[in-house]
């Protein structure tokens, strides 16, 4: 048992479940835990209106308990699995904090999964998975 | 969701009333009508809030000396607090100071941003040009000492308006200076005088909201539009109510309609035009370099001497202080509204950032348009308003008066709608929360844009300066009652800072 995690992007699409399995699997053959992820995007330099100033931190704890029931039946499949797990959600820019948490948290790799977007779309619009292969400190899996 | 449908229902047949009636009286000049029988009452009340004494053989409006005294006093009180910790508000700015856990909450970025688009508009673009047509170029000086000055006085005032904020038990944080005068009086022992002074800046409020945060903004924009469409032979000549008619609606769906998409583009937007706007007034200066030195001669001398101006070198302050407290609200209190809803345990923090803002507005934006107004010779071409900002960005940039306009009714777009926010939080703390309130207050306000459209640019400005200028008493008089508790705040602060309780992130 290693005590280095696999780190899983995870946003409750279908990717991500995909993704999730993987890193079950990886986990259970390795004997390491995993750590769920869910970055919700965010810049502290957006714009936001006067009535939005207002509802921030309501909308907030929203977003957090929505966020934290999408987690729970990844959490609940991995727990079957015997497998231990634990997450967090974090407000960010997705790319630049799972490497921060890859790092902190000494993780193995990072494990994420791929919409299947066009390239052009990746290309313009940015991709998770580009930026960890950009900028990642530890090997990436992206699940197709 | 059902809702929003009564409402955008209730709001049309309200419109559908009105529109025959509009179609009908058009004839008999309708603009004219409207405003005939609004500029008396306009006048009453300008007449009353810039009641003046003779200074030195020119009437001095009270009202004026009420600002520029508080935000001196705040200055020293502070020991110039706006020069000593500029780099420590520019620190918070950029989130030096913000903790990890808190990302998702309004950052110091946000609440500055949201509350600089309410600011930052046609004070900056028609206002100065106001102040230096009638004021001369030495306005300009005294405009950036008002804004200089006022800083304090912002700092003041958003310290208290984080302080003393509204939490409700759902989340929503809701703060002011109706909020603060109430509470922090309160504490000092003065509940009666404090919950006084509250209900009169609620109603100095709703009528600074309707007035400059409205009227005005419609007025102008109109104005530019017409100007760009042919000016005198404009098919739009005369026909100011259907332009208002027109924004009403677009106001209307997005307060009333509670439609976010409008909103979410203008706020998008309007930064980006704020930096065109930036970007070419820049480059008329850069390009006339040799007459920058020579402008700022100009600016010294007449805030000096005051040739050529009514009422000489008083004139010159006059016109000055009043644009800039115009344009920057430092002591007027809105801005504490839009800065109270910052994620942060130290109150003081917003207070440092809101200090920015009237340096942004004022002392960078406004002297900038000042400059080109003075580089481009227009002054004399006897235009007020944004038309003479118009003409003399067009004698360089012949196309600019369109970029202009669009800018002028965007910015006049977003600072409506930051105002009747400002107003909607009056008028609730004075009736209270609820739906069918908020609506009354809501149409109220879009009617107000029909009738600031079309109205002649005097009597809105008398009566947009006069409600804007009436929120400063009640929030001043706080201000001086609460001011040891902000120092009190800064104190505990800094302890913090010294002690490492509080350290840089980054």
């Amino acid at each position: 048992m290693t005590d280095q995690p696999i780190l899983v992007g995870y946003d409750g699409t279908d990717a991500a479940q995909r993704a999730a399995e993987f890193a079950g699997k990886r986990a259970a053959a390795e004997g390491c835990a995993v750590h769920l992820v869910y970055v919700l995007e965010w810049s502290p330099y957006s714009f936001l209106s006067t009535q939005e100033l207002e509802e921030r931190h309501q909308r907030r704890t929203e977003e957090l308990s929505r966020a934290e029931q999408t987690l729970k039946p990844a959490l609940e499949a991995l727990n079957k699995l015997k497998i231990p797990v634990t997450s967090e959600v974090r407000y960010g820019h997705s790319g630049e904090l799972i490497c921060k948490i890859a790092e902190d948290k000494g993780a193995c790799q990072i494990i994420v999964g791929r919409k299947g977007g066009s390239a052009l779309g990746a290309r313009l619009l940015g991709s998770l998975p580009l930026t960890l292969v950009q900028a990642s400190p530890v090997p990436v899996t992206v699940v197709p | 969701m059902f809702w929003n449908k009564t409402v955008t229902a209730s709001a049309v047949a309200l419109l559908s009333a009105i529109l025959p009636q509009i179609a009908q009286a058009q004839e008999v000049g309708l603009d004219q009508r409207i405003n005939e029988a609004i500029a008396p009452i306009s006048n009453v009340i300008a007449g009353t809030m810039f009641y003046s004494v003779p200074i030195a053989g020119t009437a001095f409006p009270l009202i004026v000396g009420w600002l520029v005294v508080a935000a001196t006093i705040f200055t020293l009180y502070f020991g110039f607090v706006q020069f000593r910790k500029f780099g420590h508000a520019i620190s918070l700015v950029k989130g030096d100071y913000s903790h990890p856990d808190d990302a998702g909450e309004v950052s110091h970025f946000q609440a500055l941003a949201t509350a600089l688009s309410g600011t930052v508009g046609l004070g900056n673009i028609a206002g100065v040009a106001v102040a230096v047509s009638i004021g001369g170029p030495g306005a300009t000086f005294w405009m950036i000492l008002a804004g200089l000055l006022g800083m304090a006085s912002k700092f003041t005032e958003c310290t208290l308006g984080v302080k003393y904020r509204n939490e409700l038990p759902d989340g929503r944080v809701s703060g002011g200076p109706m909020y603060y005068l109430s509470k922090g009086l309160a504490e000092k022992g003065k509940p009666g005088l404090g919950k006084v002074l509250a209900i009169l800046f609620s109603v100095c409020c709703i009528g600074g909201a309707v007035g400059g945060g409205n009227m005005f903004q419609a007025n102008q924009a109109f104005q530019q539009v017409l100007n760009v469409t042919g000016g005198e032979n404009s098919f739009l000549a005369g026909s100011g109510w259907l332009f208002g008619l027109v924004m009403a609606i677009i106001v209307g769906v997005v307060i009333i309609g509670g439609i976010k998409s409008i909103a979410k583009v203008t706020e998008k937007i309007v930064p980006f035009m704020a930096i065109i706007y930036v970007t070419a007034g820049m480059i008329i200066i850069i390009s006339n370099i040799s007459m920058v030195g020579d402008a700022f001669a100009q600016i010294f001398v007449g805030a000096f001497t005051g040739a050529g101006v009514a009422g000489g070198v008083v004139g010159a302050l006059i016109q000055g202080f009043k644009r800039a407290a115009f344009s920057n609200e430092a002591g007027i209190g809105s801005a504490a509204i839009a800065h109270a809803a910052v994620r942060t345990k130290e109150p003081v923090t917003e207070g440092y950032v809101a200090l920015l803002e009237p340096f942004i507005d004022t002392v960078v934006i406004c002297t900038m348009t000042a400059l080109v107004i003075t580089i481009s010779g227009e002054l004399n071409s006897g235009l007020t308003g944004v038309e003479l900002t118009s003409a003399a960005f067009a004698s360089a940039f012949t196309w600019f008066p369109l970029i202009l306009a669009l800018a002028v009714v965007l910015f006049a777009f977003s600072t409506m709608l930051s105002w009747s926010y400002y107003g909607l939080k009056s008028w609730t703390y004075l009736v209270g929360e609820g739906k069918g309130k908020e609506i009354i207050f809501k149409l109220f306000f879009c009617l107000c844009v029909i009738v600031g459209s079309s109205m002649s640019l005097g009597p809105v400005i008398d009566f947009s300066d006069s409600m804007i200028f009436a929120m400063a008493i009640p929030n001043i008089i706080g201000l001086y009652f609460l001011m040891s508790v902000v120092r009190g705040e800064i104190n505990q602060y800094w302890e913090k800072i010294e002690s490492g309780e509080i350290k840089k992130v980054k």
